[in-house]
């Protein structure tokens, strides 16, 4: 038996369109009693900071936009007050300024397990094209940041097409019509610039993986979703095993020797033919599946994070479903108030050692 | 014929596809056969399971097998040119 291990976990927004934090959460604590859980929030309503079975402590850091000086200034507070081992941010727009502080984070001990800055941007979607030229199925895409790019689009890539924001969203458009609401949809809620992509029908599956950062593959889940939201995200799912999926999965580790977790985003054709439409560099929201099924990769991550031997990842079971539910949690005026106030809620009485 | 020997077939009848994730409901005769298909039996062994496990006439068991077989083929179960054995 190890030594107890504290992970900070970010992500706690928790709503209709999750973020991936209460899974990796539900993860490490999936029959585990040795894992101390730090709650990292944007936010003093995100849902996870009142989850008090699943987030022993719970602070507010502050948004990327706020540059990184605040977020190590904070981190090195949150530290000091529960002494976490691991941090696994979980949201895109984070990653860069946790990419950048991971050497800082190292030498003082705190460690992550996360992609290079290069391999953040390779798979970022304004350069997902770039993958194509290391023998992975891209659809065509381009990158606008003028709406009239739009008029000519239909030249190089034919309608239907998908417009995508730079970190999230996407609508599939069938005319220049759809396609410009679309633009001006993205650039109000995401900004600059706009993606628009060949639209490729098929079946729609996605794999949650981890890389070793040397080209091998840590372990991989790979699954349907079941039912989709009007958001376009998995409200239901189950496990199963493609084969063509697995060898992409190992493709896209050995081309980009990507280090940490990542959620790869395929459409598999009439023809039996892949199209990796996005990758996403993190854990997705789903990811408590691969606990469920029998290969917890979160708590892998935590395990290679913390320098430790990684316990054997038994193979997943296929056909393993998940359900979500939405719960109405009743907390106290309390915590939302020292959230609101001293940006923290500190349930396990400082340092766990 | 790969995706068809890995199909998961419980008693009631309910079949998953762990290749694609998709799940069907099949009757008793479809599941008999599914059965049979799966253990590589060509027609006539099929129609020897059939009337081993059902009262039915000789005419009606050459249709169900070709039922059977369409459906597989449309759901991609097993390949577009794919026959049962004589």
């Amino acid at each position: 038996m190890s030594a107890p291990l504290t992970v900070a976990v970010t992500g706690l927004n928790a709503t209709d369109n999750p973020g991936p934090g209460v899974g990796v959460i539900r993860s490490l604590r999936h029959c585990r009693d040795d894992v101390r859980v730090v709650g990292l929030a944007y936010d003093a309503l995100e849902p996870g900071v009142y989850a008090d079975g699943l987030v022993s402590d719970v602070f507010l850091i502050p948004y990327p936009s706020q540059g990184i000086d605040p977020l190590r200034d904070r981190l090195s507070y949150i530290r000091e007050r529960t002494g976490f081992d691991v941090i696994i941010p979980t949201l895109d727009a984070e990653l860069p300024g946790f990419v950048e502080l991971a050497p800082e984070l190292a030498a003082q001990g705190v460690g992550t397990l996360l992609p290079t800055r290069e391999q953040l941007d390779l798979r970022c979607k304004a350069k997902l094209a770039a993958l194509g030229d290391k023998g992975l199925p891209v659809p065509a895409s381009r990158v606008l940041t003028d709406v009239t790019q739009l008029y000519a689009i239909h030249e190089v890539i034919p309608f239907p097409i998908v417009v995508k924001g730079p970190y999230y969203g996407a609508r599939v458009a069938h005319t220049l019509e759809e396609a410009v609401a679309a633009f001006y949809k993205m650039v109000g809620e995401w900004g600059y610039p706009v993606i628009v992509q060949q639209f490729v029908a098929g079946q729609e599956l996605c794999v949650c993986a981890v890389g070793d950062g040397e080209g091998g593959l840590v372990g991989a889940v790979q699954m349907r979703k079941t039912v989709i939201t009007d958001k376009g995200k998995g409200w239901a799912g189950v496990a199963i095993r493609d084969p063509g999926l697995s060898q992409l999965t190992a493709t896209f580790m050995s081309a980009t020797r990507w280090r940490g977790p990542c959620e790869l985003e395929v459409i598999r054709d009439a023809d039996g033919g892949y199209h990796v439409l996005e990758v996403n560099p993190r854990f997705p929201a789903w990811c408590f599946l691969s606990a469920g099924a029998g290969m917890n990769l979160p708590y892998a991550v935590a395990e290679l994070a913390a320098g430790r031997e990684l316990s054997p990842l038994h193979d997943y079971r296929v056909g393993t479903m998940f359900v979500r539910i939405a719960l109405d949690q009743i907390s106290d005026m309390d915590a939302f108030s020292r959230m609101s106030t001293a940006g923290e809620v500190v349930r396990s009485h400082g340092v766990a050692r | 014929m790969q995706r068809l020997r890995d199909l998961a077939i419980s008693d009631t009848g309910f079949v998953f596809d762990p290749f694609s994730g998709a799940t069907y409901t099949v009757n008793g005769t479809a599941q008999c056969l599914l059965d049979g298909l799966k253990r590589g039996l060509d027609r006539d062994g099929l129609v020897a399971l059939l009337r081993e496990r059902f009262e039915c006439s000789d005419e009606d068991l050459p249709r169900d097998i070709d039922d059977l077989v369409q459906s597989l083929r449309m759901f991609g179960l097993v390949p577009g040119g794919f026959e049962v054995g004589r």
